[in-house]
């Protein structure tokens, strides 16, 4: 394998990354705070579609952005409404979230566009276009920096670039302020934060939300920076692999940009099995591949290699004692 | 004790449930331009109204019968299995190689050695998730989850890489051989006079699904390992106070959660196409939850709640067929329920339980 087909590579794998690697966040802020959340995938497709849609009928992809931020927030809200104010199951709402996205954007698209569940292509101002970093043409012929830097660090839509961004400032915020450590404190041991005079109910909810607003990013750049327009159940999973590897990622934030590179990297090989053959010169099964993101977080989660430890109130609802 | 009399509890929850969600699909249908009483009309004559579409409805509440009460017994002892369609995945393998390898001589051994592998084959694949659950303190729910994507990997891979027939393309195993077909409906009840249930892949294994709700009924309730699955699930540390192992019972309980999730795969695979394909099971474990949650988990209510579900799936295919409702009307259908009768359950407990005592109290 040459140097240029290895940035390509690596420059796949920072694209795929990127929509695992927001939508992990998401979950890190929601799990940390006490909510489990498989709904990520639920949220990230109906963001999906929305930002598509609203892309797609007013041209401007910020409009579609926000829009599908938006209607991320609305399932967060309804997942709040079920396991913090209704003290419902986690699980169960998560779950009945995705379904429901699932559904409705098939149904909407059909209204809206009658294209059999999907978004016209979408072209121009209604994309996150590749930007391209400040010299990266003057550097381009400079021998190993040149083209690492141009094809590999420049060239990809500005949310990547929040994404990685994301990594330090969601550590800072866990880690540095009252807010995270409140927020870390809830997911622990909810009793101790509201014994604090805190509200046990108020920071999950910024937490859920937080959560939103991540998915919301993570659904907009599948569908309007990766990919051109919205597919039906075009997350394929992503929010679970997201949940993998979170887990993978002991719920710590440098973790999960590491993990989410690493099961980046299973995706961009699963597309270029070829180039697996001729580096180690035994084929491997794409189905291996793709399934090695779950096989991975089985074995982690069995404490054979090291052990993941969720916070310990996460998936309780709180009962203020009376 | 209680704040509501125990019928409240089993029958008017989860009809305000269902009534809930349905009030919220008439909008959904309303919103898409359709007519929501017309729709309904539709769907009850194309599920109900002719034994072709009981065919039909009766088929997919076999396969909702298997999974919701998979779900169930899990339920029972607070797991939630979300990994039906994992375990379904891999129950399909196990009916495929009995029927491509063995070659039996007539249906009904045939089916019963199906069952087994598939029985088998899926309690094999609850297996690893029970046993981390119980030993390793992994979450049940989150492990589940990864063996449901690591099962359709693996049948992607016997499918195309295996059990697929030279020069074919289509990833599928071969037909399975004549003897292993089994009887449908149509050649049970139907008559040259009054032909019945024509086309509708209903088959023998609606039997199956009924007798195994009725054999999970005895197991939970007239068994002593029932007795011991319902006090694990009501409190483990009761539970161990009373000898009972929690790794015997967690394991046992998904084993046969498993196995009755891997029996829906006679049906799909060996009763309707008769050869294995990629996407045999449909999601139906998935639907299986809204089943179990919507029958309280008691084997009589996943009986009439996988018929009404049934009647969805047939009904959804009829609105799709005949007007500009897609099919995935139904899984909005199917995320409300499970919204309302799973995770937004005190929303409607919390009124209702306020009610009666104000009623209570009226009397006294």
């Amino acid at each position: 394998m040459d140097f240029m087909t290895l940035l390509q590579l690596l420059d796949t794998t920072v694209r795929l990354a990127t929509p695992l690697l927001l939508a992990c966040l998401a979950g890190l802020y929601s799990e940390r705070a006490g909510i489990f959340d498989i709904g990520l995938e639920g949220k990230m497709l109906a963001a999906a579609f929305f930002s598509a849609a609203f892309a797609y009928s007013t041209g401007s992809v910020w409009l579609g952005l926000l829009a599908g931020i938006g209607i991320s927030l609305v399932l967060s809200a309804i997942h709040g409404l079920a396991s913090i104010t209704f003290r419902g199951n986690q699980l169960i709402s998560g779950l009945a979230i995705t379904m429901l996205a699932g559904g409705m954007t098939v149904l909407i698209a059909q209204d809206w566009f009658s294209q059999g569940g999907r978004t016209p292509q979408l072209e121009g101002a209604a994309r996150f276009n590749p930007i391209t970093l400040p010299f990266a043409e003057a550097l381009r012929d400079v021998p190993f920096i040149g083209p690492l830097y141009y094809e590999l660090i420049s060239g990809h839509p500005i949310l990547v670039y929040i994404a990685l961004a994301l990594v330090p400032i969601t550590w800072w915020v866990l880690f540095r302020t009252r807010f995270g450590l409140r927020l870390r404190a809830v997911g622990e041991n909810p009793a101790s934060v509201d014994t604090a005079g805190v509200s046990v109910v108020t920071l999950r909810y910024s937490a859920v939300m937080i959560c939103g607003v991540l998915c919301g990013l993570a659904g907009a750049y599948l569908a309007t920076a990766l990919q051109a327009g919205f597919v039906k159940d075009m997350t394929a999973g992503r929010g679970y692999i997201a949940l993998a590897a979170l887990i993978f990622a002991k719920w710590r934030p440098w973790y999960a940009l590491w993990a989410t590179l690493l099961f980046g990297l299973f995706q961009a090989l699963e597309l270029r099995p070829d180039l697996i053959e001729s580096a180690l010169g035994v084929k491997v099964q794409v189905q291996l591949l793709g399934a090695l993101p779950y096989i991975l977080t089985v074995v982690i989660l069995a404490g054979f290699v090291g052990k993941a430890i969720p916070p310990r109130a996460g998936g309780e609802p709180y009962v203020k004692e009376r | 004790m209680g704040k509501m009399p125990h019928w409240a509890d089993i029958v008017l929850i989860p009809l305000i449930s269902l009534l809930l969600a349905a009030v919220l699909s008439s909008l959904v249908i309303l919103a898409i331009g359709e007519n929501p009483i017309a729709a309904f009309k539709l769907m009850v004559d194309g599920a109900l109204m002719r034994s072709a579409g009981w065919g039909y409805t009766l088929y997919y509440a076999t396969n909702f019968m298997f999974t919701g009460l998979a779900v169930a017994v899990a339920f029972h002892a607070r797991m939630f299995n979300i990994g039906g369609e994992g375990q379904a995945m891999l129950g399909g393998l196990g009916v495929a190689f009995a029927c491509l390898y063995i070659p039996w001589p007539h249906w009904s051994i045939a089916i019963l050695g199906a069952s087994t592998a598939a029985a088998l084959f899926g309690a094999f694949w609850a297996l690893i998730p029970a046993y981390l659950q119980a030993k390793r303190g992994s979450h049940i729910v989150i492990t589940t989850i990864m063996f449901n994507f690591i099962a359709a990997a693996l049948l992607n891979y016997f499918l195309v890489n295996v059990l697929r027939p030279p020069r074919s393309m289509d990833p599928a195993t071969a037909k399975f051989p004549e003897p292993t077909h089994l009887p449908s409906f149509q050649d049970m009840f139907s008559t040259a006079e009054n032909p019945l249930f024509r086309g509708a892949p209903a088959n023998v294994t609606f039997f199956i699904a009924v007798a195994a709700c009725f054999l999970v009924w005895f197991l939970i309730w007239r068994t002593k390992l029932g007795y011991e699955i319902r006090a694990f699930g009501f409190s483990e540390s009761g539970a161990k106070y009373a000898g009972i192992s929690p790794v015997r019972i967690t394991v046992i309980a998904m084993l046969i959660s498993g196995a009755l999730a891997g029996l829906m795969s006679v049906n799909t695979t060996m009763g309707e196409s008769e050869r294995l394909v990629l996407n045999s099971t449909e999601g139906a474990g998935f639907i299986g939850i809204a089943v179990a949650l919507m029958g309280r988990s008691h084997p009589f209510g996943v009986f009439l709640a996988a018929i009404l579900f049934g009647f969805l799936y047939q009904g959804g295919a009829e609105l799709a067929l005949w007007t500009d409702i897609p099919r995935e009307l139904i899984v909005v259908i199917q995320a409300l329920v499970i919204l309302f009768t799973g995770a937004l359950d005190n929303m409607v407990r919390m009124p209702l339980e306020k009610l009666f005592l104000a009623l209570r109290k009226g009397d006294a």
